[in-house]
């Protein structure tokens, strides 16, 4: 009985900083999900009306699409130069010291505030920028590129910039604890190098993978403010829809907005936890 | 399959940066033997294995197999095959897919590599088991796997580094006996890097004892155990003391001392130490010269004239028993 109030008390702490700021306002906004809205004020209710504006407006399903197509082309592209960033510090790298060296190294963009890194793109991507003035005086192109910035390409951009180290960082971990003579094991077996990555490292690497998946589509899926600049505001995600509402008040609608996305969300981590069992690798 | 295969090494070196491993060593394994590798840890006994399949590039030398030069051919092309002592299974593979995992390599259609595999695995019993994932397995029946793995290529040459150090010490005589028969049964060479006397006069035909990346002594296990050409050798095999006498040092066989009344001996000592071994009694005492000298003698030899620590007892031996050895 003691014991068992000791267990309880150790878990309270946690348990409730968790309730206080986790459960608590996803129970609040999805009893605000349900309210009435004027222009110009908000009122207690229980009624559809917001879930039913929103599922029946066409610029939902453009902007969660959006959203989805944001989430997975960055998701390719961080797992594949997250990958190959893991693979050589794990297995090119040979001395340890090294391997923290350019780990650390690969940290120091996170002294600067995501905004500021994001931002940092501007004046590289814009019209008269350095990637197109480098361009047209190397005699690539004759005129500016104007899909360089504020573009679908710019937020991708700037979004693997961003996230590319939550792909890293449980590739990488995956691949330290695969035990080095399992290669040597295959290469015994007469497995080529290829043959070695695809039936050996990228198999045990499947948790990593995983991990750094959720990292990189939960971070892509709930952003705003990248879409936003990096777009100049031409561009739309689940996260604007949400901040808009929000600047004109309207919150009863954003929080349905809200319960929406993270359904969404949810619902793609259901799916990726399907195809792979990550609790071995916690 | 009855390849003759021999394998030479020829001033065979290693050398991590400025630290000599292996120092030209030079043997001959003849076909169809178990030889083991034996020494204490860091003596380069690991390091000659790993170079002999390919894992670990040589410095120097060369390695022939069946008078081939494979010294800088890949693992898989030199006719040798590697037991890891960790076992290094695939842990996201069946019991079956790591014995077929060669074959795969190799291109063999699924029908196929799954009905050798299934031989393979018959071999070493463990068909019951095929749909099992490593982790799901005993260290006994990990080893079985990775035997049947290794074996699946039908090397000449097995190379197992350590293969029983993982085990409890009632399986690992167990499975060295296995072993055993299933060298003499496929007839191919077995060569077993141990630290374990007992394992290596267990199984070797012939017995390599390495130490400071050179060769001690090599032959034929009773050789080696009785005729120590090195001090180094008559300790490491156990079983001798080295007594350091005015002409030089001697090796003699613990179990060929005998006791006697103080002053009839060749030597005295004073009684440093009793232990009770079950059927012997291992007698230890001080000498001359600080040395320690051990005697094991049969329990009921021991009972009779039972000895009690600090006392003083003389020693003897008889003239043939007495084997120089260099220092």
């Amino acid at each position: 009985m003691t014991k068992q109030l000791t267990a309880w008390m150790q878990a309270a702490p946690m348990a409730l900083v968790l309730l206080a700021f986790l459960v608590a306002p996803i129970i609040m906004i999805v009893i605000v999900s349900f309210w009435g809205a004027t222009e110009y004020s908000i009122y207690p209710a229980f009624q559809f009306d917001n879930y039913d504006f929103l599922f029946g407006s066409p610029v939902t399903y453009r902007v969660f699409f959006n959203t989805l197509k944001y989430a997975a082309i960055t998701w390719l592209l961080t797992l594949l130069i997250g990958f190959t960033v893991a693979y050589f510090l794990a297995f090119e790298v040979r001395s340890l010291k090294w391997q923290i060296a350019l780990f650390l190294l690969c940290t120091i963009p996170f002294w600067t505030s995501n905004i500021i890194r994001m931002i940092s793109w501007i004046p590289f991507l814009g019209r008269n920028g350095l990637a197109n003035s480098t361009l047209i005086s190397w005699g690539v192109i004759d005129e500016p590129l104007e899909w360089l910035l504020f573009s679908d390409f710019s937020v991708v951009l700037a979004f693997v910039h961003l996230y590319t180290l939550f792909m890293v960082v449980p590739i990488f971990n995956s691949m330290m604890r695969i035990d080095r003579s399992l290669i040597e094991a295959a290469r015994d077996g007469g497995a080529s190098g290829w043959q070695v990555l695809r039936h050996v490292i990228v198999p045990l690497c499947k948790p990593g993978i995983m991990i750094g998946t959720i990292f990189v589509t939960t971070l892509v899926m709930g952003d705003f403010i990248t879409v936003r600049f990096m777009s100049g505001s031409q561009r739309a995600n689940v996260g604007r829809l949400i901040s808009n509402d929000i600047n004109l008040l309207q919150y009863p609608s954003a929080s349905a907005t809200a319960v929406v996305l993270l359904a969404t969300v949810l619902i793609v981590i259901g799916l990726l936890l399907r195809v792979v069992d990550i609790r071995k690798e916690l | 399959m009855t390849i003759k295969a021999d394998l030479e090494l020829v001033a065979l070196t290693k050398r991590y940066g400025g630290t000599v491993a292996v120092d030209r060593i030079a043997h001959h394994f003849k076909p169809n033997v178990y030889a083991c590798l034996l020494g204490p840890s860091g003596c380069g006994k690991s390091s000659t294995l790993r170079m002999i399949a390919g894992h670990e590039d040589i410095s120097d030398g060369s390695i022939l197999l069946s008078g081939r030069d494979v010294s800088h051919l890949p693992p898989a092309k030199r006719g040798t095959a590697m037991m890891f002592q960790s076992y290094a299974l695939f842990p996201h593979l069946s019991v079956r897919d790591n014995v077929a995992f060669s074959l795969r390599m190799a291109g063999i259609d699924k029908p196929a590599r799954d009905r050798r595999a299934d031989e393979m695995l018959e071999l070493v019993e463990m068909t019951a088991l095929a749909d099992r994932k490593p982790a799901q397995l005993s260290g006994g029946q990990q080893q079985r796997v990775a035997l049947a793995r290794a074996l699946i290529t039908r090397p000449q040459v097995l190379l197992l580094d350590e293969p029983l150090s993982a085990l409890d010490p009632f399986l690992r005589i167990r499975m060295r006996a296995e072993l055993k028969r299933l060298q003499r049964e496929l007839g191919i060479s077995f060569i077993h890097v141990t630290h374990g006397q007992d394992e290596a006069l267990a199984l070797a035909d012939e017995i390599i004892v390495m130490n400071n990346a050179v060769i001690e002594q090599a032959g034929p296990a009773r050789d080696v155990f009785n005729k120590p050409k090195t001090a180094f050798v008559a300790r490491f095999m156990g079983g001798h003391n080295v007594l350091q006498l005015p002409n030089g040092h001697i090796s003699l066989r613990s179990d060929q001392m005998q006791i006697t009344d103080i002053g009839a001996g060749k030597i005295d000592g004073r009684v440093t130490g009793v232990e009770y071994q079950g059927t012997h009694v291992s007698l230890t005492a001080e000498v001359a010269g600080g040395q320690e000298v051990t005697a094991l003698m049969p329990d009921a030899a021991f009972l009779e004239t039972p000895k009690d620590l600090g006392e003083v007892i003389g020693l003897s031996w008889e003239d043939r028993a007495v084997h120089p050895v260099s220092a």
